[in-house]
């Protein structure tokens, strides 16, 4: 009898799971696993008239990105936008969700919701926005910056300026995502801890110190490498702000692939660089993960 | 008394950074309103010398914006209705049915969350041309249809469901599906509510995609027809944030009709790292 019933529960769990297993499944993990043999291949534009024309060529992708000076300087762009945009985006956060939560604060729900505002617009609009912003002449920045005294930046139009902007923009979109998760973290932390280190002596630097940054330990973490994970993938900001350029000075990774993928129709390359992407994301996470075991 | 200085140093620096953080949008939302070329004078004008539409009723005469507004509005719905019913279902099956290697499927499937969409994205379309579905808005749904983190909603919040009550509705003879429909999805509508507020939001906003799978400009997503019309109209400025207006305003007002149930839905996903 028993065994029946636990048979059904079997039957129907499988027949619950199907549609969106089914989805993930075809949709997903067989693409991924796709796109790792495809990037074994020289699949390019006459093998998507007839895929039969496409050979095995082993390793020949990857072995042309390390010669493509292309590949490297993207590599450079994704990793300025990983190891200086992420952090800043974290920080900033961190610092919106210290302020939100102070307990002197009047109406911390409409400063929350304020800085949230950016998370939940369009990238593409708000990047759009960001241009004209930015412009040399009639930018509202550089409008702003001449008040205080500092000479206009070309922030779009300079190599050396066009990351840093990319970043700003992209700190001032997303910030308030990660602020809400802080905000939750900081929630947990239990008064009396504050209590304990007050009666101790402790400044608020110290009860920061020592206090709250231990606490959060797990929502930084988690926070960090999600940040992470989604910097590595910089594409919409590029293509829309800056088109890789000035001088290729924003070609990320991922923009770099949908060139090479879906503009020029070298989809082994693209492969190749896509998962790349894969590696060097997986990496990442798995080192700050190491990390964060080993201090504790 | 001691506590008036240090608040008031607070709110400053919060009313100073809100504004900030605000400008962007209040300045896009008042260019759109400009006159032709008034955005480019010089100082920059914040507000409107004159107050026009002329922009809003290009968008929609001359540039036919209302197409790509409706194929946003289509394709985000439908991608919404479609998750919602292959994610609850999922999710509720890991919750709460039994069966064996639960347990060990689902941690496969999480770990699919640190794979980055991008790695799928060449195949997945090579797939969808041999079905026939490159330019069509079916193809611009797939990815949206079933998410895993969809699934790991609705399993956190269905894990609450007492199992005394599924039990006594079996044992009145009731069906696997009619629990779920009637029992189930009653009780776990608020994480159905963030779930649908999340993939409408996120298909709407979608740009790298859409921008792969449509090739004509009838086709074009709204986020898709304005990266395309900035390309036509750089110098147009009032033009651009009358456009750009356009595409947020409708995921704007979603997130001030279920802000709270969005803002949940983000605490549920970083309760586990």
């Amino acid at each position: 009898m028993k065994s029946t019933t636990e048979r059904q529960q079997s039957r129907t769990a499988w027949l619950f799971l199907a549609p969106a297993l089914g989805l993930i499944t075809v949709f997903f993990f067989l693409p991924v696993v796709g796109g790792l043999l495809l990037s074994l291949t020289d699949f390019d534009i006459y093998a998507i008239g007839s895929p039969d024309t496409a050979r095995f060529v082993g390793l020949a992708n990857y072995a042309h990105l390390l010669s493509d000076p292309l590949f490297w300087q993207s590599l450079k762009v994704t990793f300025t936008n990983v190891l200086l945009g992420a952090p800043l985006s974290v920080l900033v956060s961190l610092g919106a969700a210290l302020l939100v939560s102070s307990r002197l604060v009047r109406y911390p729900a409409v400063f929350r919701s304020i800085f949230f505002a950016p998370v939940v617009t369009t990238l593409v609009a708000v990047a759009i926005v960001w241009r004209y912003l930015y412009h040399p002449r009639y930018g509202l920045i550089d409008h702003a910056l001449a008040q205080i005294g500092i000479a206009p930046i070309d922030w779009l139009g300079d190599p050396n300026w066009a990351m840093p902007a990319i970043i700003l923009m992209a700190v001032w979109k997303n910030f308030g995502y990660n602020m809400i998760i802080f905000v939750a973290g900081l929630q947990a932390i239990p008064e009396e801890l504050y209590e304990a280190a007050r009666v101790d002596g402790a400044g608020a630097w110290q009860r920061f110190r020592h206090v709250t940054l231990p606490s959060l330990g797990p929502t930084l973490l988690f926070v960090a490498v999600m940040t992470m994970i989604g910097n590595f993938q910089l594409f919409s900001e590029p293509y829309v702000m800056t088109q890789g350029g000035p001088v290729r000075a924003t070609t990320s990774l991922v923009l770099l692939m949908y060139e090479e993928g879906f503009r020029w129709w070298r989809l082994g390359h693209a492969a190749a660089l896509a998962f790349v992407l894969f590696l060097i994301t997986l990496a990442g996470t798995m080192i700050q993960l190491r990390l964060q075991r080993e201090r504790t | 008394m001691k506590r008036m200085l240090p608040s008031l140093l607070l709110h400053l620096l919060l009313v100073a950074a809100a504004l900030l953080t605000m400008t962007p949008l209040l300045w896009m939302l008042s260019a759109s309103f400009m006159p032709a070329g008034d955005a480019n004078t010089l100082p920059p004008p914040f507000f409107p010398r004159r107050f026009t539409t002329e922009h809003y009723t290009e968008l929609f005469t001359r540039l036919e914006l209302a197409r790509n507004f409706r194929n946003s509005v289509i394709i985000s719905i439908s991608a919404t209705l479609i998750a919602l019913f292959t994610n609850s279902l999922a999710g509720y099956a890991f919750a709460k049915l039994r069966f064996p290697g639960r347990e060990r499927l689902f941690k496969l499937l999480l770990a699919g969350l640190v794979i980055p969409a991008q790695v799928g994205m060449l195949p997945l379309f090579l797939l969808l041309q041999q079905m026939g579905l490159v330019n069509t808005m079916i193809g611009a749904i797939v990815p949206g249809m079933a998410s895993i983190f969809g699934i790991f909603m609705v399993r956190q919040y269905a894990a609450s469901i007492p199992d005394e009550l599924l039990d006594a509705a079996r044992v009145d003879g009731a069906s696997e599906f009619r629990i779920f429909r009637s029992i189930v999805v009653p009780v776990i509508r608020p994480i159905l509510v963030t779930l649908g507020a999340f993939t409408f939001l996120t298909m709407w906003n979608d740009f790298m995609w859409p921008l792969i799978i449509l090739s004509d400009d009838q086709k074009y997503t709204l986020p898709v027809a304005l990266a395309n019309l900035v390309g036509e109209h750089v110098q147009d400025t009032e033009l651009m944030m009358a456009g750009s207006v356009l595409t947020i305003l409708p995921v704007m007002l979603v997130f001030i009709l279920l802000q709270r149930s969005y803002i949940r839905g983000i605490m549920a996903g970083s309760v586990k790292g």
